[in-house]
């Protein structure tokens, strides 16, 4: 009697795709509309508002320029991790998903830095529809970069043990999560136009 | 992964007979392998029909407590500032003082019979219940694809149920702005709304991992030879449902967590600029937001999630009619087209519930044609139903008898919903009992009833026993009788325009004293629904030790869940079964029985012309 789930590491032949790849593109999905709303949100409010502020005076563009570098430069560093372990070289994926968790700590401590400004400042999400929407689309994509770290944190830690029991599983996870990575980069890289350029 | 061909069916199952070792259990056979103990067994278990059956008993619990919820709003309905006799002196001051219901609790009741009998009473049941212990069991899989994330999935479910339940208990009562928490509304009202959202939040949560776990199933484990057309109408409806789930439900999250921040970091996303509240102005906020804005993101997800609601009944009542027929399902592909139809147009036509929030005419006119579009695909999956009885050989059985009820109870639903859907009747008829009417009709003697349908249908497979078919009549007809007789004078009275959400019932207005004495019809119905509601609960437990036992196959299906034993251990399956045709060969010409179960080879059976 087996209750073993088939196609947990290798792939089905006629998708080709194992389960978890499958798993996480539709979470991806439900982000996508997750973030999508909140996109749709901006829209209408901006639209149906007399008068909106240009990023550039409220925001700290420079900081949020760096910022920017800064996730596109961990997603680098996120697919040398996965490509490390393709190559079997456990060490570098160690030094690669090092370097993403750092960068992810140094995405953090440029928003904290402007997030304490701003209150600093008396700039409140309470302040404006602007920046209530700066706030929350900014915020959300805050705590997923920080989900997103802590699964990294995970496998370049405790998680990495699995690499000597099914190295092929722990190929798949790292990728897995590289996926969700490059997601909350690619949030950024529509949040940070939208809200500090337009 | 072990490959095995089963040309006999039931290979694994226990022999007729066997010794009582599933008399005194709870219907899960958990305690297979002794070592897991009690609390992994039966509580915190990966199993999917283990969890199903959580979610089931869960969400049946949630739909008894709703229906109690109304049981009160009714009586206050039909007796506004009476006293309830007995019952209302169980309520504090704050609530029913004297008995006598206060307007606050009763907003407070609306919203929670809402809210309770859609997410926590309804989709947990036919999504996760249902849909948890019988998907994998028809795909010839072992178990979901991520089992421990379907158990995350019910404990999510369990403890935002807990939160909603809390919210009664916090000061100002439970969430009092309808179950759709419209701003303004909704973000100056006590402490329950809070509560509300984060409830909410956690019930989101709980779908959204179910949803991404049953369309990997769904599309990664099904049996060798188990192709797209070859999968019952069941999992194709759960599919699309899982979908719906998956991608509707985000921007709701969205909208609730926007809602918290207007609650408590005074943001002003859906409160307008210059809002006067209690004579005074709300200056602690910036204003310029839209409370529009809240409308759209709420009913993106809550149309779609009206399907949620439908599509799973369908399913059941598909295979149950399947079996009852013991004929193939008339449209087959039709269906399973329309049901992907469905669930694409579900998410363009959310504005018809916004007809009179002043959008205007072009927007009007659009989701006015995208609504009248999606009748069509609804329409169809309704005749195939319809159609599939032609020349059936009929079996009344008790779940027979609920499918067979839903399809003109669902036909009234649904062409009720039409004059809806045109802007210009719902001028006349938007916020009025017509609309209660149209949507319990769909919902209650609907899905309810295709839910009553499937537990009679697969509580053999789960239990290894039969519910009793005398109290399964005794439970039918007054329950049928009962339905009408609730729903139908809604739509009288919403013709005559009766308002939605009046806590007198209507009394104060002249336009509504004509029809004021269906108001006592209805409760009277309510009550009596209720007390037919008991011979089905006793039956339910009662059955459990004592019903009738059967083998695997008591209902001579052809599906693969009834090759596995009744209840199928870990695993389900001794070998993973192969597939050879398709789920509704029955009486096919040249067959010795008058069913041929999916697994058997033998001759190919003759096609259709």
């Amino acid at each position: 009697m087996s209750s073993v789930i088939p196609y947990t590491v290798e792939a089905r032949p006629d998708t080709g795709l194992n389960n978890v790849k499958i798993g996480i593109w539709l979470f991806l999905a439900s982000e996508v509309m997750l973030f999508g709303a909140l996109f749709a949100s901006y829209i209408l409010l901006r639209v149906g508002a007399p008068t909106w502020p240009r990023g550039a005076d409220i925001l700290n563009v420079p900081l949020a320029t760096v910022n920017t570098l800064v996730l596109i430069s961990s997603s680098v560093t996120m697919v040398m991790s996965w490509a490390s372990l393709v190559k079997k070289d456990f060490g570098r994926f160690r030094l690669f998903m090092g370097g993403t968790v750092l960068l992810g700590f140094v995405f953090l401590g440029i928003k904290y830095i402007e997030y304490s400004t701003k209150f600093h400042h008396g700039l409140l999400p309470s302040s404006s529809t602007f920046l209530a929407i700066y706030f929350t689309l900014t915020g959300l994509h805050g705590l997923h970069v920080i989900g997103g770290m802590a699964v990294n944190a995970y496998l370049w830690g405790p998680g990495a043990s699995m690499w000597k029991q099914n190295p092929q599983q722990f190929t798949n996870r790292v990728e897995t999560a590289g996926l969700f990575w490059h997601f909350v980069d690619l949030v950024w890289i529509f949040l940070f136009p939208v809200l500090y350029l337009l | 992964m072990a490959q095995g061909d089963t040309h006999q069916q039931g290979s694994g199952s226990a022999p007729e007979g066997a010794p009582e070792h599933d008399a005194h259990h709870a219907p899960d056979h958990g305690s297979d392998h002794g070592e897991a103990g009690f609390w992994r067994t039966y509580v915190f278990s990966v199993d999917h029909k283990v969890i199903g059956i959580q979610y089931t008993i869960t969400g049946f619990l949630f739909l008894l407590f709703g229906f109690c919820l109304m049981l009160l709003m009714r009586w206050q309905i039909a007796n506004p500032g009476e006293a309830l006799p007995v019952i209302g002196r169980w309520f504090g001051d704050d609530t029913m003082p004297g008995g006598i219901m206060l307007p606050e609790f009763y907003n407070q009741l609306g919203a929670m019979h809402g809210t309770i009998m859609v997410f926590l009473g309804v989709v947990p049941l036919a999504f996760g219940g249902f849909g948890n212990y019988v998907v994998p069991l028809q795909i010839g899989a072992p178990d979901m694809a991520f089992p421990r994330l379907n158990m995350a999935s019910y404990w999510v479910y369990f403890v935002g149920g807990i939160v909603m339940l809390a919210s009664f208990f916090v000061p100002g009562g439970a969430a009092q702005s309808g179950w759709t928490s419209y701003p303004p509304l909704a973000v100056i009202n006590p402490t329950g709304q809070t509560v509300w959202l984060f409830g909410m939040a956690l019930l989101i949560t709980s779908s959204l991992l179910g949803s991404v776990n049953f369309i990997t199933t769904i599309v990664q484990l099904r049996a060798p030879g188990l192709t797209w057309t070859r999968l019952p109408f069941f999992v194709w409806a759960q599919l699309v449902t899982a979908f719906l789930l998956l991608l509707a439900f985000p921007p709701l999250e969205a909208a609730a967590f926007m809602q918290l921040m207007d609650r408590l970091a005074d943001t002003s996303f859906f409160l307008p600029s210059g809002l006067v509240v209690g004579g005074a102005v709300l200056d602690q906020v910036s204003g310029g937001g839209s409370p529009i804005l809240w409308q759209h993101l709420f009913w993106f997800l809550a149309h779609p999630e009206v399907y949620v609601l439908i599509l799973p009944a369908m399913g059941i009542v598909a295979e149950v009619i399947a079996n009852n027929t013991r004929k193939p399902l008339w449209g087959y592909s039709s269906m399973v087209y329309s049901v992907w139809a469905i669930g694409f147009m579900s998410f363009i036509v959310w504005a018809h519930h916004m007809f009179l929030t002043g959008m205007g005419t072009v927007m009007n006119a659009f989701f006015q044609t995208t609504t009248m579009i999606i009748s069509v695909p609804s329409v169809i999956i309704l005749t195939c139903l319809i159609l599939s009885l032609w020349g059936g050989s009929i079996r009344f059985s008790v779940p027979m008898l609920f499918a067979l009820a839903f399809l003109p109870m669902f036909g009234i639903g649904g062409l009720t919903g039409l004059p809806l859907g045109l802007a210009a009747a719902d001028i006349h008829l938007h916020d009025t009992y017509y609309v209660i009417g149209h949507f319990h009709y769909v919902v209650a003697p609907g899905t309810i009833f295709a839910l009553f349908a499937g537990i009679y249908y697969w509580f053999p497979k789960a239990t290894g026993r039969k519910m009793s078919t005398w109290l399964g009549h005794l439970h039918f007809w007054p329950s049928f009788v009962a339905m009408n007789l609730i729903f139908f004078p809604m739509f009288i009275q919403g013709m005559q325009g009766m308002q939605r959400r009046l806590f007198d019932g209507g009394a104060t207005y002249a336009h509504t004293q004509g029809v004021l004495h269906w108001n006592t019809v209805i409760m009277v119905a309510a009550w009596t629904m209720a007390l037919f509601q008991l011979p089905f609960i006793f039956n339910f437990f009662w059955s459990i030790w004592k019903g009738e036992k059967v083998s695997e196959n008591p209902w001579q299906a052809t599906t693969l869940e009834w090759q596995a034993p009744s209840p199928p251990p870990h695993g389900n399956f001794a070998q993973v079964p192969s597939v050879h045709r398709g789920p509704y060969d029955y009486s096919v010409p040249g067959a010795d029985r008058d069913f041929t179960p999916q697994t058997d080879r033998g001759p190919e059976p003759i096609p259709a012309e």
